[in-house]
């Protein structure tokens, strides 16, 4: 592992995407926008905005991290410039935090600019910082960013890539505690709840909605999401095969 | 004559099919090897077991004292391939700069290996808006950037026009003069008379592994094309039915 290289293909991955201004203006406007939205259902601001709006906060950034990365990484599959990066002296890991450390910064600003819009145009009333919302916001992208590495190794295809939304994301949006309260889910429910990380953002977002100040749930959620994303960058890393058939 | 890569007895599959069929030959140090062949004949497969990504199924590649693959040899080994693999999305300076970083160089080296292949002027353009053969040249100066002890380069020359592509050969051959080892694919037999020596590949079978003058001697014609026929017919000859 190299910090030189790391931080070399993090800052090429960014120019890549400064080269292109509409993904950047669809990352950046999309949620804020997806939050208004919200905002016109629930007849304006309220308690069930603020706890919908709070968890949307925590799912955008990871479901638009999947789908880019999961895509951005097949890109590099399929034009063969990952072959050719694992014949240089770039190492996996390098190449897998390059592409953590590079959208987690854009989520930074993505995560910002919503939570931004979603306190001072929509009214969005939470007890704790808004700072920690920002940060789940973050930790989850990250996530999202390594399911997305991971994820592409399994498609040949941009066709099959986007495929995998549906797999990934979408049962953990169902369990993860916004549709129904985790709580009065069925046991094997429950389980399945209890071993999807985005149930760990979904909650502790909930806490920063509750107490003024961070808790202990919180920081531990947290750290169960963060945890998520590091073993799955692990496992990206073993699906990057230098030599193949 | 130094060896810079030995191949021994190599055999490759892919998929259900046998690509390489037992292949031996040796790539001399600090010269310009010609690697030629129809297209499906499997040229870029033998540049792939060379430097290091393609599984094979049994014989050895030793490229510059040590097994094909190993990461020593990641300094060492410039690859360029088919398709040229640079980001698109990237101007040809943000790209070479990328690739000097891996490498531990500055932006300086790679602004010369810009300049070494011709695209100083269009160095602030996104390669997605370069022409094919624009964008093999961009691809190509991200492998020159190391100055690596060997360049592997799988049809460099396609598509370029007649008078770049001499000046490629005369840049091949310049750092060939400097101590670099080059191979390099090719299926127009007429850029088989630019190189030193030739390895002539069929099918999966090496024909022929010689200089130009030597091979133009055995087939006993001058003309590249005829000798390489020649060679193939008269393995056919000689081949014992299975």
């Amino acid at each position: 592992m190299s910090v030189r290289i790391t931080l070399a293909t993090s800052g090429r991955i960014l120019r890549q995407l400064r080269h292109d201004r509409r993904t950047v203006a669809l990352l950046i406007l999309v949620p804020a926008l997806l939050l208004s939205l919200l905002y016109f259902m629930y007849d304006d601001a309220g308690p069930t905005f603020d706890r919908i709006a709070l968890i949307m906060l925590g799912v955008f950034p990871f479901t638009i991290m999947f789908l880019v990365t999961s895509i951005a990484m097949l890109r590099e599959r399929t034009t063969g410039t990952l072959e050719r990066l694992l014949t240089t002296p770039l190492g996996k890991v390098d190449l897998l935090f390059g592409y953590g450390l590079a959208f987690g910064l854009a989520a930074a600003v993505q995560g910002t600019v919503a939570v931004a819009a979603a306190y001072w145009l929509l009214g969005l009333d939470t007890a704790g910082n808004t700072g920690l919302v920002v940060l789940v916001a973050v930790v989850n992208a990250v996530l999202g960013v390594a399911l997305g590495l991971f994820c592409s190794a399994f498609a040949r295809t941009e066709f099959q890539a986007v495929q995998f939304l549906p797999v990934v994301v979408l049962p953990q949006l169902l369990l993860c505690g916004l549709f129904v309260p985790r709580g009065q889910m069925s046991g094997w429910l429950q389980a399945v709840s209890d071993v999807m990380p985005l149930s760990y953002a979904v909650e502790a977002l909930g806490q920063v909605g509750a107490h003024a100040d961070p808790t202990a749930t919180l920081w531990r959620d947290l750290a169960v999401v963060a945890g998520a994303a590091v073993v799955a960058l692990v496992l990206a890393a073993a699906t990057l095969r230098r030599r193949t058939p | 004559m130094d060896t810079a890569i030995e191949v021994r007895d190599l055999v490759v599959d892919r998929g259900r099919r046998r690509v390489l069929h037992g292949i031996s030959c040796a790539v001399p140090a600090g010269r310009v090897t010609g690697l030629l062949g129809p297209s499906g004949s499997g040229k870029t497969t033998l540049i792939r077991a060379i430097v290091g990504v393609q599984i094979v199924e049994s014989g050895t590649v030793t490229v510059l004292g040590r097994p094909a693959g190993s990461p020593e040899l990641r300094r060492q080994v410039g690859y360029v391939t088919q398709a040229p693999s640079v980001y698109a999305d990237l101007s040809v300076r943000e790209n070479a700069r990328y690739f000097a970083t891996l490498y531990g160089l500055d932006a300086h080296a790679a602004d010369q290996a810009i300049r070494d292949v011709g695209l100083a002027d269009a160095a602030g353009q996104l390669v997605g808006n370069l022409s094919g053969g624009q964008r093999s040249r961009a691809s190509l100066a991200c492998a020159m950037i190391g100055r690596p002890g060997l360049l592997v380069l799988d049809e460099p020359t396609v598509g370029q026009d007649p008078v770049l592509r001499a000046d490629l050969w005369a840049k091949f051959h310049a750092l060939a003069a400097e101590g670099t080892t080059l191979l390099v694919s090719s299926h127009v037999m007429d850029e088989a008379g630019r190189c030193d020596r030739l390895l002539l590949i069929r099918e999966g079978r090496l024909i022929g592994d010689d200089s130009p003058a030597a091979i133009r001697a055995i087939a006993g014609t001058d003309d590249l094309e005829e000798a390489f026929l020649r060679l193939i017919r008269e393995t056919e000859r000689t081949e014992v039915p299975a």
